[in-house]
């Protein structure tokens, strides 16, 4: 086989005057604007372009078209790239995939000489063991990974994402796709046409016939005059639930490609038929291709895919690819015609190569075997819409069986007919799913209270009363009789099908995962019925018995880039962040939030603290605004602790529990007036806190009078903590007496801070020291931090981070909800049973917490390394002695600045929870250290006079 | 992506929403049994067919409702009742 340029072809789509140079394999080749990599690599005489994935046999072009499995090759740093459907552009580096040390002697093509070793599941049964061979398995098979290389370096491209609610979308610019675009549009819908290839027209754009010529100019005329917005070289790649479509745009003007997630009202799915492989000796090899490959190269691109053919033709677009070639100057050796019971048998010649054609007792010399089997009927888009579709033995292929109302099939996945009557079979589709979709928009615009009222009655679900399109008759093809090749992509054949049958795996799900037949870049597009025709020949049964596959989503791959893009998800980031990036800060990304992790030395900072005085941002704290006269009620009802005689200019602590008294989350609340409260929660519960408190309210207690109103980002929030921060706090505050015994320990006071009028402040200790925690407008919040640090320079105040937060909390015991209790946690467990009021009437888990309160709990305790120098890292198990009995686990572990000693909470079972018991640490190293279980969760100032100062 | 029926908003994305599950009676806890509790805690109906179940608009209109899905077919019915949450199998 041979391949050239052939002189101009009326139909071509090339633009001869330019020249693209581009090399391939290290070597120079020049193409024109238009081409393919593929098809003008194949006009400069190339028929290898790749070795197949286990047998490393030499391929060639099969459908030059997307779905050709033969052409995958490595574009400069982008692997995989389909050479049958990328356009060439200038400078391209095109480099063969899968062949080492080249294309021409490819070493591993011996694997095809041992092909029978290599038969389905071989590398299941002979890599099993013994098993701590794995990891070398795994180093050697991966060298015979197919694909491309990653390069790790590449430099990041963007690659964008867009939501859309089309009325109506339609996969597929064929001409019944087009018809019911524009018969859509007509009606005033709003249409989305999306085609896989860079033109619109489907099977016409290769077509010679005028009559076909002149359909596909006045559609093209058509769309152009229309309102149809049209995607191209764009794939309907998944239909999910109430016609979510993902849509993967690869013609973006300036990003890679762009993820479409389109809601649409109807979905057409008219993908067409895709060409079916036959399947016999040989029919891989190159020389073998497709009648519409072969109609491709001829009338797209001008080129001449052998000197001698052989045509099996079993229908009208075979019939059609002989006319093509012998105008194209291919000598026709021979035409094998399927529906005479003509069958082809195998190819000779050597390996990279064919020769002759063999059928029955004739021998026929030829270069090149142009096959048209018959179709296979990509149903992708109903199966995912829930619909199975249903063989039909005469027309020799699968068809819709009872998609949903809003998923209309059209084209050749509906029918077949004459040209007219698949476009006006389209354009009737496009007028049932325009009506269609205004109901549909009608009952969504009446549903939605806040939209503008709908005029009139809904429109009554439009009737389907389109013509049904015939049927062709085409004989059943599948395999000859010899064995051949099935999934090309994946290197299974008939035969390992046939073999995975007998060993059991006769089922076509189980088979199809034994062997991997239809799991590679083909997404079983070309090679399904046949993985079913084989098997049902296996089992004796016809295909229609045996099934098909499910098709999944994505109808094609999809790169992780278009899956990846650009991220919607927002970061927060508080009111100080720009101070804290001036000053050196390391963030921490905490849920939704960037925080402050520490300035460089957390050590220093837990120093500075204990010494002088610190600010650190805490806006990420939850805060929940509390207003009206039940806030008692809903307090008790959330807390484990009674709330009902907190006075106003008090805070409290409390914990919340679920329902199965695990602990939920805790905070302090603070009563700012008689009906107004401010509920702090845990930085990270803030979200799901609120959607607690709504629930409670909104279904349990709707009668309760309590307005709840999230203001969490509304106040920027800094502690300021350490033995000088009621000094630091007087030169900024107006109005407010600090004095202990004016302010104490556990109050809330509302005050000016530097000028900024209603922040709150109150006094509670999470670090251990003396602290003001100040709640400023979020607008002030940088104002206030910055008087701050300019009011306490002489004091030696600093900024600290989330780091030295945690130390200092771990140094005087106090839990953290999610990092020292879990999801079995239940509240006792804290060591703060007296704060669980089980004589209270009601509160959430309760039940559970009365029913736990004589049980013997596991319980959370401080506890210390023997050797202080020991850190032991978080999660490691306290264990029985010498066995691997678990009878705990270290929860926080810190160095402690101010103790110079390792310090740890932990979770133990009952028995270690008394202080002095001894427990032993397994590390994760291995090693197992002593440890002693403290008294008090305080490791720091039990007593807790440092913080009531 | 299943389409919600908000009763406020209308039809919304399901990943606007927080699924709550099938809808349950919360017993009385002075006089709850542990069975009672629990079945309240942990068991479902779990049916093929039409389910009562919560949801919150957490990026609309920040209500719960409940409304009933087909959980075969994916439909809702019946105008969803605020805050209603008798309930589990419909």
């Amino acid at each position: 086989m041979t391949m050239s340029r052939l002189d101009p072809q009326p139909t071509e789509v090339v633009d001869r005057s330019s020249k693209l140079r581009f090399r391939w394999n290290g070597k120079r080749f020049t193409g024109f604007e238009g081409d393919t990599v593929a098809s003008a690599l194949a006009a400069a005489g190339e028929h290898v372009f790749s070795r197949s994935m286990k047998y490393h046999r030499p391929r060639g072009v099969l459908t030059a078209d997307y779905w050709d499995p033969n052409l995958l090759v490595q574009i400069g740093d982008d692997p995989n790239v389909r050479a049958g459907h990328r356009l060439l552009e200038a400078g391209m580096d095109v480099k063969a995939q899968n062949a080492w040390p080249s294309l021409r002697r490819d070493i591993k093509a011996a694997n095809s000489l041992v092909g029978r070793f290599l038969t389905a599941g071989f590398y299941y049964k002979t890599f099993m063991r013994p098993q701590r061979l794995w990891p070398t398995y795994e180093r050697v098979l991966s060298t015979f990974a197919p694909g491309g290389k990653i390069d790790i370096d590449t430099p990041h491209r963007y690659h964008d994402k867009r939501y859309t609610h089309p009325d109506v979308v339609v996969a597929g610019a064929g001409p019944a796709g087009i018809e019911a675009a524009l018969a859509a549009a007509e009606t005033g819908a709003r249409v989305l046409l999306v085609e896989h290839e860079h033109t619109v027209g489907g099977h016409l754009r290769y077509s010679s016939a005028a009559a076909d010529r002149a359909a596909l100019a006045e559609l093209r005329v058509a769309l152009e005059a229309s309102d149809v917005e049209v995607l191209i070289n764009s794939t309907v790649t998944g239909r999910y639930e109430d016609n979510w479509l993902g849509i993967v745009q690869r013609s973006h003007p300036t990003a890679v490609e762009r993820l479409i997630k389109a809601r649409a009202k109807v979905l057409v799915a008219a993908p067409g038929l895709i060409e079916r492989p036959y399947v016999f000796a040989g029919n891989d090899r190159p020389g073998v291709i497709t009648s519409g490959a072969a109609r491709r190269l001829v009338n797209l691109w001008g080129v001449k895919p052998g000197e001698r053919a052989v045509v099996f033709t079993a229908n009208a677009e075979g019939d059609a690819a002989a006319e093509d070639l012998e105008r194209a100057g291919v000598e026709i050796a021979a035409v094998l015609d399927g529906r005479d019971g003509r069958r082809v048998s195998s190819v000779q010649g050597p390996p990279r190569a064919t020769d002759a054609v063999v059928a029955g007792d004739l021998r026929i010399e030829a270069d090149l075997l142009v096959v048209a089997a018959g179709w296979t009927a990509p149903t992708s888009l109903l199966n995912m819409a829930g619909d199975r579709p249903v063989y039909d033995p005469a027309a020799a292929r699968f068809f819709p069986s009872d998609p949903p109302g809003n998923v209309l099939a059209a084209g050749g996945l509906a029918g077949d007919g004459t040209l007219d009557e698949l476009r006006a079979h389209g354009g009737a589709t496009g007028q049932l799913a325009a009506a269609r979709a205004s109901a549909v928009a009608h009952r969504l615009q009446a549903r939605t209270a806040r939209a503008l009222p709908v005029e009139g009655p809904e429109p009554a679900w439009a009737p389907d009363e389109r013509a049904p399109l015939g049927r062709d008759p085409h004989p059943e093809l599948y395999r000859s009789d010899t064995h051949g090749m099935v999934d090309f992509s994946e290197d299974v054949g008939s035969k390992d099908l046939v073999a995975a049958a007998r060993e059991g795996y006769d089922s076509v799900e189980l088979a199809k995962r034994y062997t991997t037949a239809t799991m590679g870049p083909s997404q079983g597009k070309l090679e399904t019925v046949n993985t079913v025709a084989a098997i049902a020949e296996a089992r004796g049964e016809t295909i229609a018995q045996v099934g098909t596959t499910v098709w999944r989503p994505p109808y094609a791959p999809v790169t992780l880039g278009a899956l990846a893009g650009r991220n919607f998800e927002p970061v927060r980031v508080s009111s100080i962040q720009p101070w804290h990036e001036a000053n050196g800060v390391r963030t921490i990304i905490a849920g939704q939030w960037i925080r402050p992790d520490h300035y460089g030395d957390p050590a220093a900072e837990v120093r500075n603290v204990r010494t002088n005085v610190g600010l650190i941002d805490v806006t990420p704290l939850g805060k929940l605004d509390l207003r009206g006269p039940d806030i008692p009620k809903l307090l008790n009802l959330l807390y484990t602790n009674k709330w009902s005689k907190l006075p106003v200019g008090k805070v409290r602590y409390g914990m919340m529990c679920a329902e199965d008294g695990v602990v939920l989350d805790d905070g302090v609340t603070g009563r700012l007036g008689d009906d107004h409260y401010l509920m702090t929660t845990t930085s990270s519960g803030a979200g799901s806190v609120w959607e607690w408190v709504e629930n409670w309210l909104q279904t349990e207690r709707p009668d309760w009078r309590v307005h709840v109103t999230p203001v969490t980002t509304a106040y920027t929030s800094i502690n300021v903590a350490g033995p000088k921060s009621r000094e630091l706090v007087s030169r900024v505050a107006e109005g407010v007496d600090l004095s202990p015994e004016a302010f104490a320990y556990m109050e809330v006071r509302t005050a000016a801070v530097a000028g900024v009028a209603d922040c709150f402040m109150w006094r509670i200790g999470f670090t251990g020291e003396l602290s003001f925690e100040l709640h400023v407008p979020a607008g002030h919040g940088r104002h206030v931090w910055e008087a701050l640090m300019e009011a306490g320079a002489d004091l030696g105040v600093g900024p600290f981070g989330l780091e030295a937060q945690r130390i200092m909390r771990l140094e005087r015991g106090h839990f953290i909800v999610g990092q020292d209790t879990d999801g079995l946690t239940l509240a006792p467990s804290t060591g703060l049973s007296p704060l669980i009021k089980l004589d209270k009437d009601d509160f959430a888990g309760l039940p559970e917490l009365a029913w736990a309160a004589d049980r013997r709990l596991p319980m959370i305790v401080a506890i210390q390394p023997d050797d202080p120098d020991v850190v032991p890292p978080e999660a490691s198990q306290i264990v029985r002695g010498d066995t691997n009995e678990i009878l705990g686990r270290i929860t926080s572990a810190r160095m402690s600045p101010t103790l110079g000693r390792s310090v740890c909470l932990g979770q133990v079972e009952p028995e270690l929870a008394a202080g002095g018991t001894k427990v032993t640490v397994l590390l994760t190293s291995g090693e197992r250290i002593s440890a002693t279980v403290i008294d008090h969760h305080a490791h720091f100032d039990p007593s807790g006079e440092r913080l009531r100062g | 992506m299943l389409l919600v029926p908000c009763p406020n908003c209308g039809p919304r994305n399901s990943a606007d929403l927080r699924y709550g599950g099938e809808s349950h009676a919360r017993p009385d806890p002075a006089t709850a049994t542990p069975r009672q509790w629990r079945s309240y805690l942990y068991l479902r109906d779990n049916p093929a067919g039409w389910l009562r179940e919560t949801w919150y608009c957490r990026s609309g209109c920040r209500r719960w409702f409940t409304l009933e899905r087909n959980t075969a077919t994916n439909e809702f019915r019946d105008p969803p009742t605020p805050g209603d949450k008798r309930g589990g199998k419909a």
